[in-house]
């Protein structure tokens, strides 16, 4: 500005004005210039930013939409009496000794039967490797159908099972037939059944809603593994956090910032709510697992201590989210109540706290949002495991161990099995697919409810 | 007053919590400890809560180390009843036990891990000796005699019937115990083969532990790269540099033939079978540490660890063996163990 002035002021002392409009002099230009450098920096750097974005997206699409669909194979397995009821008695007790071992051998059957019926055969490819195309997985559904209907023993029962993983993958072009040659674990014979399979309709790829519904799975088994025990793990620890965090988180900031005095004191605890929000997660972790489990004596990998941890976490984000809420209602309201004769407490809670709750909800659910996608401090507490059982209901659920989806997705990016990346970069989606729902909903809320004075 | 609800149900919460907290008796086991057994660990878990009545156990990772620390910690249901060890428990964590009141412990050998040397599928393939690993990775080296710093850049140059590739090696972090084996059974194991480590000892007066301590010693001139995670990272290096060497565990090789080849060890190839006749020379027991207070304690615990060892699962036609664990000769003995509950003597 001060160039611009100076440039006049010349211009007017010198007499009449030298250049052209229309022409702009050199110190113009350089401005000019030195404009559309941070412009283009500015471009640069948005398109960097956008560039990455997509790039993870689609690498995590890429990779994580085929765990959505999933292949099944479609048996008629005769649950042989022989096998399953040795004593003929149909007694329930001794049904359940034989073992997922015992029933493995009907599947082959099941499956060698029906190649003979549709007169399949393959060169070089024996009956076990051909049962190897039904999952590991299937004896255990198996079991337990013929546990709930000790009837069916005898008869010939239609069952749609798992297909194993690399058949999995072959639909899914995570595994080819060059491939197939190398691995150990499968064998081009066994895709060429596959193929002859789906084209008698045996084999089928479709959605896979056991992929939100089923516990996890053991490496052997990379098929069935769910998010089931994760999703539910981390919904109990979301209702820990929401009911903990929100009335503490309120009522700490109303009272902080419209009732507190101001001393030394509410100085020293405002500075430390603010630094609290920049701790690194693992820190909570570490005073949960000292507090929580080895002094209160919680259960370990339980979702109530998770809960507890997130809790800590969320605070802050919550307290300071709130007094931004509470500040930014004009004090012309407070003022207002307190002149028509509302007592100090009756002024916050009729006027300020209702309309500073767009604002409220807002910072919750972000923090929540921040909860959700931990990992860290639920590393210590027992959280990162291997749990099949699902948590029972609430309130006694919240003290069985379950899992959490962060935690599912860093679990099953360790596994050896290929088709874990598959299920890890699925288990990201849902998380995010969780994530953009629960900020869509604090932008709806905000975009409602928010008043502008 | 929608606050003053709040505010009550918020403190029912976490009065729920403490009292529900105290009165609630755990009906799972609970396990900890390396990553290496984790996955047979889980393998057993699944099939135990497929076959029994009793809940599938939870089954954590975290390290040997941290999991036989975590056994050590008491006894009482808020610590785990087993620990799994890819490595032998430590007079430390004994001592550790017998100080919080854990003093029996059942130590159970599950069988043998074998660990891999692979590189990408569409390389040349490799036929080693321990003494081309010592050669390759040691900082030190013998030349002419004479112990010098080591400056073989191909593999050719340590031996020059291996083929002309860059030396690069991945090799598991000092955290891992696949590297005390990898230390232990290759590079010193090398190290005595090509004559260091005399040279060594005649340099250190003839004391040897101190000269084993120098032959395990590898460069650090970006040769060896030490991989602080787990086989994964490991495999992706490789995938992106293809003269790269890996040092994977046996199962995880096998669940990844398509990606990688595996070298030979003194002409032997790795597999459960010669793993298990001992002629492939890098190998190790896995273990699982079992808390004896806990066995009457916690329901299904006694089951769960004879169901381990059982030879549906741990024999050499389990499952267990089609992952990759090589399983034990011994196995027999296990068993009669495990029903004996017999607590594990002091270590030798």
């Amino acid at each position: 500005m001060s160039d611009t002035i100076a440039s006049t002021d010349a211009a007017a002392t010198a007499g009449p004005r030298k250049g052209s409009l229309l022409v702009l002099d050199k110190r113009t230009r350089k401005r000019n210039a030195a404009e559309a450098r941070f412009r283009l920096m500015g471009q640069i750097a948005v398109t960097i930013g956008v560039l990455a974005l997509v790039g993870l997206l689609t690498s995590i699409l890429m990779n994580g939409l085929s765990s959505f669909r999933q292949t099944y194979i479609q048996v008629s397995v005769y649950l042989d009496p022989a096998k399953l009821d040795k004593n003929g008695n149909r007694n329930l007790e001794d049904i359940a000794k034989v073992t997922t071992f015992g029933y493995a051998p009907l599947l082959k059957k099941a499956l060698a039967d029906k190649m003979a019926k549709e007169g399949i055969s393959i060169e070089g490819l024996s009956e076990k490797d051909a049962a190897a195309l039904i999952s590991k997985e299937a004896p255990a559904d198996l079991r337990r159908y013929v546990l709930a209907h000790p009837t069916s023993i005898g008869k010939t029962v239609s069952f749609n099972l798992l297909a194993s993983g690399r058949i999995d993958g072959y639909y899914k072009g995570r595994v080819t037939m060059e491939s197939a040659k190398l691995d150990r674990n499968v064998s081009p014979q066994q895709l060429m059944l596959a193929d002859k399979l789906k084209a008698d309709g045996v084999l089928t790829t479709r959605f896979n809603w056991e992929f939100f519904t089923a516990p996890d799975a053991s490496d052997t088994r990379p098929e069935a593994a769910g998010l089931g025990v994760a999703i539910l793990g981390s919904a109990y620890m979301m209702l820990v956090v929401l009911v903990l965090s929100l009335p503490l988180g309120v009522a700490a900031s109303i009272y902080l910032e419209e009732f507190a005095p101001q001393n030394a004191l509410t100085d020293l605890i405002e500075v430390n709510i603010a630094n609290l929000a920049a701790v690194p997660s693992i820190v909570f972790g570490i005073l949960g697992l000292a507090v929580f489990i080895n002094f209160a004596g919680l259960p370990q990998s339980a979702p109530i201590v998770g809960g507890l941890v997130l809790t800590l976490m969320t605070l802050p984000t919550i307290i300071i989210a709130t007094r931004a809420a509470l500040k930014a209602v004009p004090p012309s309201i407070r003022d207002a109540a307190l002149g028509v004769g509302a007592s100090k407490m009756q002024s916050v809670f009729h006027h300020v706290l209702p309309l500073a709750m767009p604002g409220i909800l807002t910072g919750t659910i972000i923090g929540l949002a921040q909860a959700l996608g931990e990992t860290a401090p639920l590393l210590l507490i027992g959280m990162v495991a291997f749990v099949r059982e699902y948590p029972g209901a609430p309130p006694e659920g919240f003290f069985d161990p379950a899992s959490a989806l962060p935690v599912q997705v860093y679990n099953w990016t360790q596994r050896g099995d290929p088709a874990f990346v598959e299920r890890a970069s699925g288990a990201i989606i849902v998380l995010l697919v969780f994530l953009v729902l629960m900020n869509l909903i604090a932008i709806i809320l905000r975009r409602r409810f928010e008043r502008r004075w | 007053m929608k606050f003053k609800t709040l505010v009550s149900v918020a403190a029912l919460a976490v009065a729920g919590t403490v009292v529900a907290g105290a009165a609630e008796a755990r009906d799972q086991i609970q396990i900890a400890g390396s990553s290496t057994v984790l996955p047979y660990a889980s393998i057993v878990a699944e099939a135990f809560g497929e076959n029994f009545d009793f809940p599938t156990p939870v089954v954590e990772s975290g390290g040997s180390g941290a999991g036989r620390k975590k056994l050590c910690e008491g006894v009482g249901e808020n610590t785990i009843d087993i620990a799994n060890s890819s490595s032998r428990i430590k007079q430390s964590d004994i001592d550790l036990c017998a100080k919080n009141g854990v003093t029996e412990i059942q130590e159970v050998r599950i069988g043998y891990d074998g660990i891999v040397f692979a590189s990408d599928i569409n390389g040349p393939s490799f036929a080693f000796t321990p003494a081309d690993w010592h050669k390759a990775l040691a900082a030190k080296v013998l030349v002419d005699g004479k112990l010098v710093d080591n400056t073989y850049k191909t593999w050719n140059e340590v031996r020059s019937d291996l083929p002309n590739q860059e030396i690069l090696a991945f090799v598991p972090g000092t955290k891992h115990g696949t590297r005390e084996v990898f230390e232990e059974k290759v590079i010193v194991a090398g190290c005595e083969e090509d004559g260091t480590f005399e040279a060594f000892m005649a340099e250190n007066g003839g004391d040897k532990k101190a000269a084993k301590k120098s032959c395990m010693g590898l460069r650090t001139d970006g040769v060896s790269i030490d991989i602080d995670g787990d086989y994964t990272e490991t495999l992706a290096r490789v995938d992106a540099n293809k003269n790269g060497f890996g040092v994977f565990g046996l199962s995880f090789y096998q669940n990844n033939t398509d990606k990688l080849q595996v070298a030979t060890m003194s002409g032997v190839t790795p597999s459960t079978e010669t793993i298990a006749s001992g002629e492939y020379p890098v190998s190790r027991p896995l273990y699982f540490y079992v808390k004896n207070a806990h066995l009457d304690v916690i329901p299904g615990m006694q089951e769960y660890i004879e169901f381990f060892v059982s030879d549906e699962m741990a024999g050499p036609d389990g499952p267990l063996a089609a992952y990759g664990l090589v399983s034990d000769p011994e196995l027999a003995k296990t068993q009669e163990m495990v029903k004996n509950r017999t607590p594990m003597g002091p270590l030798k």
